[in-house]
C-alpha cells in the first residue's frame, strides 16, 4: 500500500470502503499500441521508480525481456510477430501491466481483509501489511497479473504509481515514454483520446481498430488502442475477460451471507449473555493455558 | 555528410528533429530511428497523429520502425540506390515531381560537357590501374560568350542535367527494382506512389536515414540519390521536408564541425595538403570560383575562405600570427597521405605508411579518446594485431574497453599474440561521463545546447579538457626545454585560459565563437566592434588579423549577448517548432537550411500553411534566411555554399561519379544485374595485408548486417553488471529468418555459428519472420543480422562476441567508411540447445 492518503472505495474481504468519500475522477493510463516502438523505457522506469530487484534474464530468442510479468517486474512489453489474416505482417508490441479493473477479480478473490484495495480514483493496489501471500488474487485475475514475491512472501504488481499519482504526477512509465504512446489523465479523457485515435486508424483503412476496455471487468483503468482490435489475443489480451464466477459468488453472495451469519452469531451470543449472564468457569478447569 | 555537402553545400541534417512534425510523408530508409533515435522519432509519431502523415519504412529487416510504419517494403541490403532511382524514374515518368522548384532551385538546366558519358557501369575518365576517376571529364559545358556555363531553362537540351538524369535512370524500372532489390513490384509501386505524393507545392515529405546508408561502399552515393529525389520532389529547404541525417550520438555533429576527421579543420575548412606552400596557394586551391549562370547571382559563401582561414589562424596562433609570416600558415600540419582511421590501422599493422614522399614507417604510438577501435573497427583480429605492434597506446575511457585490453582478448576466439610478443605499453586514463562535465552538445539538428555538470567524476577521472590540456602543456614544456623539429608548431599555440590546466569550457566556447582583436570600424568610421568584444555573426569575420574565430560555423553561439547555447526560451512564434531562442543552431541560428527554397521565385512560400521564409516586400520573415534579410527575391540562390547557387542533381565533386549508380557490395552476393562486368563500386577501397580476407558468394552465400539495439549504449552497457539495461536486453543474438533456420535445422533460442572470411562468432539464434529471402537477378539470397554491443570485456555474464570479427576491411571512396551493412557469411547450427 503506497498511498494511505487516498480514500478507499472498496477493500478485499470487507463490506465497505471508507465512509464520507470525497468524489474524485477515476484516473486512467492510455496505451496506443499502434505508436509503441517497444523501446522498454517504461520497463526501466518502472523498475527504477518502484525500486524493484533485478531479474536474472537470458536471451532466449526474443526481443521480449522475459516471458511474463514477475513479482520484481511489473511492466513488460509483449512482442508478437503476427501474420495477419490478409497475409500481411505486423510486429505487435503491447505494454503489459495491471489493468486496474473497475471490477477487480483480484480484490474479489482475496480472503485477507484490506490486502487489496481499490482507491476512489480507481487504482487497485496490494497492501503488503495485510497480504497473506496466499495467491488467491492471481486466480481471480483474468490478465494473470499479480505475482508471488518469494523474498517478502507477499503478492506484487503494478500500483499505477499511486504514490506519484497521489501527489499529482503521472506514472513513471508514462513519464519515460519517448513517443507519447502513453498518456495519463481521467478515464473520460483517456477514453476520448483512445476513441479519437481509433477513428483515425479506421479512417486510414484499419476498420478493425478498437479500444480495449472490456466490460466483463467493468472496464479497465488502462485504456488500450489496438490496430487489430478484432484479435486482442494477438496482443496477449483475453478476448472477453470476466471475473471468474466463483469469485463473483464469493464476493457478492457468500461473503455477505458470511457476514450475516457472523452477525447472527454475535447477536445470538449477546442475547445469550443477556438471557443467561456470564458463563461461570468450572472449578476443575486449569488456568489461562486452556483459554 | 560528404554527399549532402556535394549536393546542397553543407554536410548536416537539413532540417531538425522538431520539424519532422510538419511533414506529410516520412520515408525511413537506411535507418531505424525507433530503435536508435527513439526520442527524436517522437516527431515522426507526432506528424502521424496530428497531420495524418504516413511513415514509410524500407528496410531489409522488419524493424521497430517498421512496426509503427503505415507502409513497409523489404529490400536486399545495399540496393538502396536502385530502389531510390526506381522512385525517381516513377516521379519523372508520372510527372509527380515539383517542376517549378526543380527549374529555379537545382542545376537541372545546366549543360554538361561533351566528355561526360556513362557506359556499362563506368563513368567517363576511369583509370583502371589507379582505380580512380579523372573528374575533369564531368564538368559543365563552358559558355565562351558569358565566360560562364551554358544552361537551358526549358530543360529540353539532351545534354542538360535534367535530360541526362532521365536517361541515366531509364534502366531502373519497377521490374528492375524487383530484380535488384528483391522488392515485389506491387510493394515498390505503393511506396513510390506515397513518396511522390509530395512532389508538389502543397505537400512536403522528409527522409530520415542514418548509418544504414552511410556504412556501404556506395554509402555516399546512396545518400546522394536520396538528396536528388528530395530535390526533384521540391522537398529541400521546406518545413516538413529535407534529407535528415540522424546522428547516433549526442555530439557527433559537434565533433564533425570542430574537425572530427583528418581532412578538415574546424568549420569544414580543408586541411592543407603538402605542396600548397603558402596561404595564397592554399586559398587559391580551396576557394571556389563563383558560377553565375542562372538569372540569379550566387553568393558562393566559400568565397569568404580567406577571412575564415585567417581568423582561424589568429585563434590558433594569436599574436605570433602576422601578415608578414602568412598568419603562421606554415605551422599548420600538411596532409601527405590518408590519415582516416582505417588507413591508420593498416599502417600500424603493416608497420609502413604510404606518404606523398614515399613509404615511411608506420605509427608507433596511438591515443584513442572516447573511441573503441577493437570494438567498432572492421575485422577485430586485424585491429588486435595492429595494436600489438605499437610501442605505446593511451586509452582515455570510462571503463576498461576492449581496445585497452586487446592484449587479453581470449585466445579461443581471437588471434591474440602471446603477451610476451606484444611490446605495446597501455595507459588507461579514466575519463568522465557526459553528466560529469559541462559543455555543449551539438545535436543532429545542429542545435548547440549547453549542459551543466550534474555530479563530480568519480575517483581520479578527469574532464576531457583537463586531459588534453595536461598533455598539451607537458609536450609544450618538452619542446621549450629540449627544442626539436619545428618547436614553434607547438610553442606558438595560444593558450590564454584563466586555468590553463583545466580551461573553463565557457572560455573555450568564446574562442570558438570568435572576437574582435582591435577596434573595428565601418567605412564611415563608426565603431562596429570594440577590441575584445565577441562577434555576433560570421559576416563580422575579417581576413586582416583584426578578428579571431575558432570555428566560423559556430559564430553567434557566444555573441555579445552572452552564451546563447544556454538559452532556454521555448517560445515558438512560427508554430513550426523552430524555437529561435532555444540554444543556438548553426549556421546563424537558422533552423532550416536552404530555407530560400521554401519559397517560389517571387518569395511566396510554396505552402502558405508551412512557410519557411516569406518576402514581405521589404525583408524575409520567418526562419533566419540564408542571406541578408533585406536582399530581395531573385538576388541570391538558396544554396549559398555552392558556387552554382542552386543544388546539384548532378555533382562532379565526388570520387565515384557525378550521378549515383547501383553497385553491389564489395563482397557481392552475385553479379550486378545491370552490368555484371562492373559488379562492385569501381573506386571502392580494399586492403591487401594478410589479415584482409574477402569472401565470395560461393563460399559465403548469406548476406549479413550489423546494427545497434535501443537498450544498449554502444560498448558500455555490458560493463554495468546489475544494470537495468542488461536486464532488458541480456545478451548477444543472431537474427535468422524462419526459412533459413528450418533449412539449417536451427531452433529459436539454440546456438548458431556465423562465419565470414575473417572468422566466426557463436550466439543465440533469434528465429524470426522479420527477415526475408531476397533476390539478386533471380537468385534467392538469405539475410541474417547481428547486433554489435557485446565484446570480451564487461561484467560477468554480460560479455559476448564482437560482431566486427565478421566485418570486412572495405570502404567507400569518399569518406572511407567501412561496409558494415552488407557482407558475406555462412551459418550453421552450433553446440548447445535451447537456453
Amino acid at each position: 500500500m503506497n498511498s494511505p492518503g487516498l480514500q478507499i472505495r472498496q477493500s478485499s474481504a470487507s463490506l465497505h470502503g471508507d465512509t464520507g468519500q470525497r468524489k474524485m475522477p477515476v484516473v486512467s493510463k492510455y496505451i496506443d499500441t499502434s505508436t509503441c516502438i517497444g523501446c522498454k523505457a517504461c520497463e526501466v522506469a518502472c523498475q527504477e521508480w518502484n525500486d524493484l530487484g533485478n531479474v536474472d534474464t537470458k536471451q532466449v530468442g526474443s526481443y521480449q525481456t522475459m516471458p511474463q510479468l514477475n513479482a520484481d517486474f511489473w511492466n513488460l512489453i509483449k512482442f508478437n510477430e503476427q501474420t495477419l489474416t490478409d497475409g500481411g505482417f505486423a510486429w505487435l508490441m503491447r505494454k503489459d501491466q495491471c489493468m486496474h479493473c473497475a471490477d477487480p477479480g483480484c480484490l474479489r478473490a482475496c480472503p485477507a481483509p484490506g490486502a487489496i484495495v481499490q482507491y476512489e480514483n480507481g487504482i487497485v493496489d496490494v497492501n503488503p501489511d495485510a497480504c497473506i501471500g496466499c495467491g488467491m488474487c492471481a486466480t481471480g485475475c483474468p490478465f494473470d497479473v499479480p505475482k508471488y514475491h518469494k523474498e517478502s512472501g507477499k503478492m506484487a504488481k503494478c500500483t499505477l504509481c499511486v504514490d506519484r499519482v497521489d501527489v499529482g504526477l503521472e506514472p513513471a512509465c508514462v513519464k519515460a515514454c519517448p513517443t507519447g504512446c502513453l498518456h495519463f489523465g481521467t478515464k473520460d479523457d483517456m477514453r476520448a483520446l483512445a476513441d479519437q485515435r481509433v477513428d483515425q486508424l479506421r479512417a486510414n483503412g484499419l476498420a478493425q481498430a478498437a479500444v480495449y476496455d472490456p466490460p466483463g471487468v467493468g472496464g479497465t483503468t488502462v485504456v488500450t488502442v489496438l490496430a487489430h482490435g478484432d484479435h486482442p489475443e494477438w496482443y496477449g489480451l483475453p478476448r472477453d475477460p470476466h471475473v471468474p464466477t466463483g469469485m463473483r459468488f464469493w464476493k457478492s453472495v457468500l461473503r455477505p451471507v458470511g457476514f450475516i451469519a457472523m452477525a447472527a452469531a454475535v447477536f445470538g451470543a449477546i442475547g445469550h449473555y443477556l438471557s443467561y449472564g456470564p458463563k461461570k468457569p468450572k472449578e476443575d478447569e486449569s488456568g489461562p493455558a486452556a483459554l | 555528410m560528404a554527399s549532402l555537402a556535394a549536393t546542397f553545400g553543407r554536410g548536416a541534417m537539413t532540417n531538425g528533429w522538431v520539424d519532422i512534425k510538419n511533414t506529410d510523408v516520412v520515408l525511413v530508409m537506411g535507418g531505424n530511428p525507433a530503435e536508435n533515435h527513439p526520442c527524436g522519432f517522437k516527431w515522426a509519431i507526432e506528424a502521424k497523429k496530428t497531420r495524418n502523415a504516413k511513415i514509410v519504412s524500407v528496410d531489409p529487416r522488419f524493424t521497430r520502425t517498421s512496426a509503427v510504419a503505415d507502409l513497409y517494403a523489404p529490400l536486399r541490403p545495399g540496393t538502396d540506390i536502385a530502389f531510390l532511382y526506381g522512385i525517381i524514374k516513377y516521379a519523372l515518368d508520372h510527372k509527380r515531381f515539383h517542376e517549378d522548384y526543380v527549374k529555379i532551385h537545382t542545376n537541372a538546366p545546366f549543360i554538361v560537357g561533351e566528355r561526360y558519358s556513362f557506359n556499362d557501369g563506368l563513368f567517363a575518365g576511369f583509370d583502371g590501374a589507379k582505380k580512380e576517376y579523372d573528374k575533369a571529364n564531368w564538368n559543365y559545358e563552358p559558355d565562351p560568350k558569358t565566360n560562364s556555363y551554358q544552361v537551358d531553362p526549358t530543360l529540353q537540351n539532351p545534354r542538360c542535367v535534367f535530360q541526362l538524369l532521365k536517361k541515366h535512370v531509364e534502366r531502373y524500372t519497377p521490374e528492375m527494382v524487383e530484380k535488384i532489390c528483391g522488392t515485389p513490384k506491387d510493394q515498390f509501386l505503393k511506396v513510390a506512389e506515397v513518396v511522390t505524393s509530395t512532389g508538389n507545392a502543397e505537400r512536403a515529405g522528409t527522409i530520415l536515414y542514418a548509418l544504414g546508408w552511410t556504412q556501404h561502399s556506395t554509402g555516399v552515393q546512396i545518400i546522394r540519390t536520396a538528396a536528388m529525389l528530395q530535390l526533384l520532389l521540391g522537398n529541400v529547404g521546406r518545413p516538413g521536408g529535407g534529407v535528415n541525417a540522424l546522428r547516433g550520438h549526442s555530439n557527433i555533429q559537434g565533433a564533425t564541425d570542430i574537425a572530427g576527421t583528418f581532412e578538415i579543420l574546424p568549420g569544414y575548412l580543408a586541411t592543407p595538403r603538402g605542396g600548397l606552400n603558402n596561404l595564397t596557394e592554399y586559398l587559391e586551391k580551396v576557394t571556389p570560383t563563383t558560377l553565375n549562370k542562372q538569372s540569379w547571382t550566387t553568393m558562393n559563401y566559400w568565397s569568404n575562405y580567406p577571412k575564415l582561414a585567417v581568423s582561424l589562424l589568429m585563434a590558433l596562433y594569436g599574436k605570433s600570427a602576422t601578415k608578414e609570416n602568412d598568419w603562421n600558415y606554415q605551422l599548420l600540419p600538411k596532409v601527405d597521405g590518408n590519415y582516416s582511421w582505417m588507413y591508420i590501422f593498416d599502417d600500424m599493422y603493416r608497420g609502413k605508411s604510404k606518404r606523398a614522399g614515399g613509404e615511411e614507417s608506420g605509427p608507433e604510438g596511438f591515443i584513442t579518446f572516447g573511441m573503441n577501435p577493437v570494438g567498432i573497427g572492421p575485422n577485430s583480429d586485424k585491429m588486435i594485431a595492429a595494436l600489438s605492434k605499437l610501442k605505446w597506446m593511451v586509452v582515455v575511457e570510462n571503463v576498461e574497453i576492449e581496445t585497452a585490453a586487446f592484449w587479453k582478448a581470449p585466445k579461443d576466439q581471437y588471434q591474440t599474440p602471446d603477451a610476451k610478443d606484444i611490446p605495446t605499453e597501455v595507459y588507461l586514463l579514466p575519463a568522465s561521463g557526459f553528466c560529469e562535465k559541462d559543455g555543449t552538445f551539438t545535436n543532429s539538428a545542429r542545435w548547440m545546447q549547453w549542459k551543466w555538470k550534474a555530479i563530480d567524476p568519480p575517483g581520479q577521472s578527469k574532464t576531457d579538457q583537463e586531459i588534453v590540456s595536461r598533455m598539451f602543456l607537458a609536450v609544450r614544456d618538452l619542446y621549450r626545454k629540449e627544442g626539436g623539429a619545428l618547436p614553434e608548431q607547438v610553442t606558438s599555440v595560444t593558450w590564454n585560459y584563466t586555468n590553463p590546466i583545466n580551461p573553463d569550457l565557457d572560455e573555450v566556447l568564446k574562442d570558438i565563437n570568435g572576437k574582435a582583436l582591435v577596434d573595428i570600424k565601418d567605412k564611415d568610421g563608426k565603431l562596429v566592434k570594440a577590441a575584445g568584444q565577441q562577434l555576433d555573426n560570421f559576416a563580422q569575420i575579417m581576413d586582416d588579423g583584426t578578428t579571431m574565430c575558432g570555428n566560423w560555423l559556430h559564430t553567434g553561439v557566444y555573441s555579445s549577448a552572452g552564451n546563447n547555447a544556454k538559452r532556454r526560451n521555448n517560445a515558438d512564434p512560427t508554430g513550426l517548432g523552430m524555437f529561435h531562442e532555444w540554444g543556438f543552431s548553426w549556421p546563424a541560428n537558422r533552423r532550416i537550411m536552404y530555407n530560400r527554397a521554401s519559397a517560389d521565385a517571387d518569395g511566396k512560400p510554396w505552402d502558405p500553411t508551412r512557410p519557411g521564409i516569406v518576402w514581405n516586400g521589404e525583408k524575409w520573415v520567418g526562419d533566419v534566411p540564408d542571406f541578408k534579410p533585406d536582399s530581395p527575391p531573385g538576388q541570391f540562390g538558396a544554396f549559398i555554399m555552392l558556387p552554382e547557387g542552386v543544388a546539384r542533381l548532378y555533382a562532379a565533386a565526388l570520387n565515384d561519379g557525378p550521378f549515383p549508380e547501383h553497385y553491389e557490395a564489395m563482397e557481392a552476393a552475385g553479379d550486378n544485374p545491370l552490368h555484371p562486368k562492373v559488379t562492385s563500386n569501381p573506386v571502392g577501397v580494399r586492403f591487401s595485408s594478410d589479415k584482409d580476407k574477402y569472401g565470395t558468394a560461393s563460399d559465403f552465400p548469406i548476406v549479413c548486417t550489423t546494427y545497434r539495439l535501443t537498450e544498449h549504449y554502444h560498448y558500455w552497457t555490458k560493463h554495468h553488471g546489475n544494470g537495468r539495461l542488461n536486464e532488458v536486453q541480456p545478451g548477444f543474438f543472431v537474427e535468422i529468418p524462419e526459412g533459413l533456420a528450418k533449412e539449417k535445422g536451427i531452433s529459436n533460442g539454440g546456438q548458431v555459428k556465423v562465419t565470414s572470411a575473417r572468422g566466426s562468432i557463436t550466439g543465440v539464434a533469434m528465429v524470426t519472420k522479420r527477415l526475408h529471402q531476397m533476390q539478386i537477378g533471380g537468385k534467392q539470397v538469405w539475410h541474417v543480422g547481428v547486433p554489435l554491443h557485446w565484446g570480451f570485456m564487461g561484467a560477468a555474464g554480460h560479455t559476448g562476441p564482437l560482431a566486427n570479427k565478421l566485418t570486412p576491411t572495405v570502404m567507400d571512396a569518399n569518406t572511407w567508411t567501412p561496409e558494415y551493412k552488407t557482407f558475406l557469411v555462412k551459418i550453421e547450427k552450433a553446440e548447445g540447445g535451447v537456453a
